[in-house]
């Protein structure tokens, strides 16, 4: 075992426990608080993949302003213990083996999709650090219709998240 | 020193992803599934970067802001519609927000 391996694994079995907290815990906030453990060990998974503009975008925005958010409403609404209702028979008997069935199909596909055609993966990767230049020359050249695109979009979406939460007279 | 297989990542991600969608489906506050889709697209990011860096291309990490973006969008406009909910039905459980159930 050697350090990027530990790392790895201990990065990945928080962001994994952080899951399943957000999955058993029965107040939002409890759910909301590990949401933020798994995008904190994620960023560090970024960095160990050489994206440590992507690792840092994750904390301001992910970890920082969206979770705020979802703090902020949970506070305003006052959202205590989630209440238990019955499920019905189907999602019990046939929903869990299917989930289970996906999770399966959707590991094994992914560990198998790199299988001999992957350049940069192993040994001779460790050098393949990704410069914010670059990135952002990307960004702005070869995607900057896209990029302006996506401002209109977050203009729409503060627009009806306005018109949406505006009380009305 | 050897590096992890990004093959690691990508299980990682898969395992993420179903933690998400179970979430999205066993959950009754609508605060938590909004969290559950956020998880879900984490999972996705995270795919996005392991296959950015197993092909040394960079396309892969401009689709992870774009994911980032909407995102964010898709939150606010999320959460100010929950608040809406709530002032009209003064609850959070999806149970109760049956009107267009059959």
């Amino acid at each position: 075992m050697t350090l990027p391996f530990i790392l790895f694994f201990v990065l990945a079995l928080t962001a994994i426990g952080g899951a399943l907290l957000l999955i058993l815990a029965r107040e939002p906030i409890h759910s909301a608080l590990s949401l933020i453990l798994v995008m904190m060990s994620l960023a560090g998974l970024y960095l160990m993949l050489g994206a440590e503009f992507v690792a840092a975008v994750q904390i301001i925005v992910y970890a920082g302003a969206i979770m705020v958010l979802f703090v902020f409403v949970i506070m305003l609404l006052n959202a205590g213990v989630e209440e238990r209702t019955e499920y019905s028979k189907i999602a019990k008997y046939v929903g869990i083996p299917l989930g289970l069935l996906l999770l399966l199909d959707l590991a094994h596909g992914m560990a198998h999709s790199l299988m001999g055609r992957a350049p940069a993966n192993g040994a001779g990767s460790a050098n393949v650090m990704v410069s914010t230049r670059d990135l952002s020359l990307q960004l702005f050249q070869k995607y900057l219709f896209p990029f302006e695109a996506t401002s209109i979009l977050i203009l729409i979406a503060i627009l009806g998240a306005l018109v949406l939460a505006k009380r009305d007279e | 020193m050897s590096v992890v297989p990004v093959s690691y990542y990508l299980v990682l991600s898969a395992i993420l992803f179903g933690l998400g969608v179970v979430a999205f489906v066993f959950k009754r506050n609508i605060i938590t599934i909004l969290m559950a889709i956020e998880l879900m697209l984490n999972a996705v990011n995270l795919a996005f970067v392991a296959f950015a860096r197993a092909w040394a291309q960079l396309d892969g990490l401009v689709f992870v802001f774009f994911v980032i973006v909407v995102a964010a969008a898709e939150a606010a406009v999320g959460l100010a519609i929950v608040i809406r909910i709530y002032q009209n039905r003064q609850t959070l459980n999806i149970e109760r927000v049956n009107l267009l159930k059959f």
